[in-house]
């Protein structure tokens, strides 16, 4: 069995072999490997008895679900409308330079994706951008590069 | 704030001698009815946007015939400018729960579920861990409840109801045609109380306090009070629980920076008030409601970008499922965007605001229904900001 096809069956597991628990099994997925690959999807399809299509319908619905390959470390900046007023261009500019990607990409060692969000529920501290599951307010463009430098040197 | 906002301390007071745990205790002790005819009293409305009275909600579900029946938290908040529910979950989630575990005793639910937006899993780790030891302390004192928590995956439509409970059946997060409402069928098609964070937040505390103390605050359509996020250009940003009913002009001597221009009152989807009509705008459900969102605007912003960023955001976040909607949001931000070039008329705008009355009528859900809301505030009240 490939570590996929192991992740799912323990996701199933955990969760219980219904629709209800797609979601969960989904998110899991996503926490583990960082995107729903295609084999990952057909083995949710299968382990919950559901069509492919259903299960690729629901996670194509969902920003945080994503299918296409994404780097270990995946940074949302908000770009919403009070982050906006706050400077959040200059950060996506500063990180964009800094990992030589724009916005959308991942870097070719496959460690960071840039990607914008919309209202991370910060607005009195913006901007403010996720790293993962991790928020960072009260951003400056010197800020937000010390904070992915760290996640750089990080090897876990 | 050195001028006469009423601020209030309910909702993230903390009561040495009785906990949230101890408060639901003595309330289940009391007869579903009276907890009902409390909350009706009270006057509470809900906090999470649309302002249903909360006694009526729980009255229905409690009235239905069913073996299995849901208490849903919606945690989902993700109005642009809302943050507030973030900070009570982070601060008080023991009086979230039991305001859930009340409502489970009311209308004879044995299961709750939070849905919390992904973007605050962060929160997830120390909100599990109060969580399980609140249902423990449930567990022991023989209440026959359990609350258990669901993640959302980054998509603003699933704070809408019906479409919160596809999501938490591995669906694709798209509202449902109502009725029936959630009272009749909700998640897993079984009647389904859904509250906001703060709505609930509230009824444990009006179960503590009795209604009058509640009632004593606001107006006579906006009973109590309400917890305000407020962001832009202000000083002072953050939350603040302050009475509902206050004249719009009094918030803005209070947290504008001597040149506001603008607030948008009630997030993207709510209303954009431009500064000559502060004295005659109240806020609250008798003038303009609002799920806590202020964001305050001074002139140095430009009204066309605040629009079009909201109008961005309708457009990445409308599910798609109709069409007055999905093509409505795009076309009104490419219309403003060939008023601006140049490219159309000035009268287009007028156009665009015949589009939004249809969407009004034609589109699904609020999201859509709503998005004329900025859209008309903004164009009748800085149509020139937006030609020019
Ligand atoms: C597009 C859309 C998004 C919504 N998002 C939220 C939300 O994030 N949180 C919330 O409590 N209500 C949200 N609502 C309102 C809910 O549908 C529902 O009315 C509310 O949760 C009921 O709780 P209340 O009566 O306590 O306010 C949203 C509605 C729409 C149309
Ligand atoms: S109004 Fe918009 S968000 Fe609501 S159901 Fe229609 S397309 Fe989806
Ligand atoms: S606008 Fe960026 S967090 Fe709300």
């Amino acid at each position: 069995m490939s570590t996929t096809e192991v992740l799912v069956k323990e996701l199933v597991e955990k969760n219980g072999k219904t629709r209800n628990s797609l979601m969960p099994v989904l998110q899991g997925i996503v926490h583990n490997e960082h995107f729903l690959s295609e084999e990952a999807l057909l083995c949710v399809a299968r382990e919950l008895d559901l069509s492919a299509a259903d299960v690729y319908g629901t996670a194509s619905f969902y920003t945080f679900l994503d299918t296409v390959p994404r780097g270990k470390n995946i940074v949302r900046v908000c770009k919403t409308i009070t982050c906006h007023m706050k400077g959040k261009d200059e950060i996506i500019k500063a990180l964009g330079n800094a990992l030589k990607i724009k916005v959308g990409e991942t870097t070719n060692d496959k460690k960071f994706t840039l990607l914008t969000a919309n209202c991370l529920g910060w607005c009195h501290k913006g901007p403010v951008m996720l790293v993962n599951d991790d928020i960072y307010p009260d951003l400056t463009t010197q800020k937000a590069l010390e904070i992915i430098e760290e996640y750089a040197k990080d090897v876990k | 704030m050195e001028n006469n906002l009423k601020k209030v301390d309910i909702i993230f007071e903390i009561d040495e001698k009785q906990s949230p745990l101890a408060i639901l205790e003595k309330t289940v002790k009391r007869p579903a009815d009276e907890i009902i005819l409390d909350l009706i009293d009270s006057g509470l409305k809900g906090r999470g946007g649309a302002g249903f009275p909360t006694g009526l909600k729980w009255k229905f579900t409690r009235n239905e015939d069913s073996e299995v029946k849901y208490v849903i938290c919606n945690a989902d908040e993700g109005e642009p400018g809302t943050f507030k529910d973030r900070e009570i979950i982070d601060r008080v989630p023991e009086k979230i729960f039991a305001g859930m575990a009340i409502c489970g005793f009311v209308i004879g639910a044995k299961e709750g579920y939070i849905y919390l937006r992904g973007e605050y899993n962060f929160l997830l780790k120390n909100l599990q861990k109060k969580l399980d030891e609140f249902n423990a302390g449930m567990k022991k004192t023989g209440i026959d409840f359990t609350i258990y928590i669901k993640s959302g995956s980054g998509a603003y439509v699933c704070g809408e109801e019906s479409a919160l409970f596809e999501s938490m059946e591995g669906k694709r997060g798209e509202p449902r045609n109502k009725p029936p409402y959630p009272t009749v069928a909700g998640y897993n098609s079984k009647p389904t109380v859904i509250n906001n964070v703060e709505t609930l937040v509230y009824t444990t505390m009006i179960c503590h306090m009795g209604p009058e103390r509640f009632k004593a605050l606001g107006t006579k359509d906006s009973r109590g009070s309400k917890v305000f996020s407020v962001s832009g250009d202000t000083p002072i940003s953050g939350i603040y629980e302050l009475e509902l009913g206050m004249p719009l002009n009094e918030f803005v001597d209070g947290f504008g920076d001597g040149d506001t221009k603008a607030v948008q009152v009630g997030g993207a989807s709510g209303h954009c008030v431009p500064r000559k009509k502060f004295n005659d705008t109240i806020i609250g459900f008798e003038g303009i409601p609002t799920g806590g969102s202020m964001m305050i605007f001074n002139s140095s912003r430009s009204m066309y970008n605040v629009l079009h960023d909201y109008l961005e955001f309708f457009t990445e976040e409308s599910c798609g499922q109709c069409t007055p909607c999905r093509v409505g949001c795009q076309q009104l931000l490419k219309g403003i965007e060939a008023v601006k070039r140049g490219e159309r008329p000035p009268a287009y705008l007028d156009d665009l605001k015949k589009l939004t009355a249809t969407m009004k009528i034609a589109a699904k859900c609020g999201l859509g229904q709503s998005v004329g809301n900025p859209f008309n505030s903004i164009i009748d009240n800085f149509r020139e900001e937006i030609i020019y």
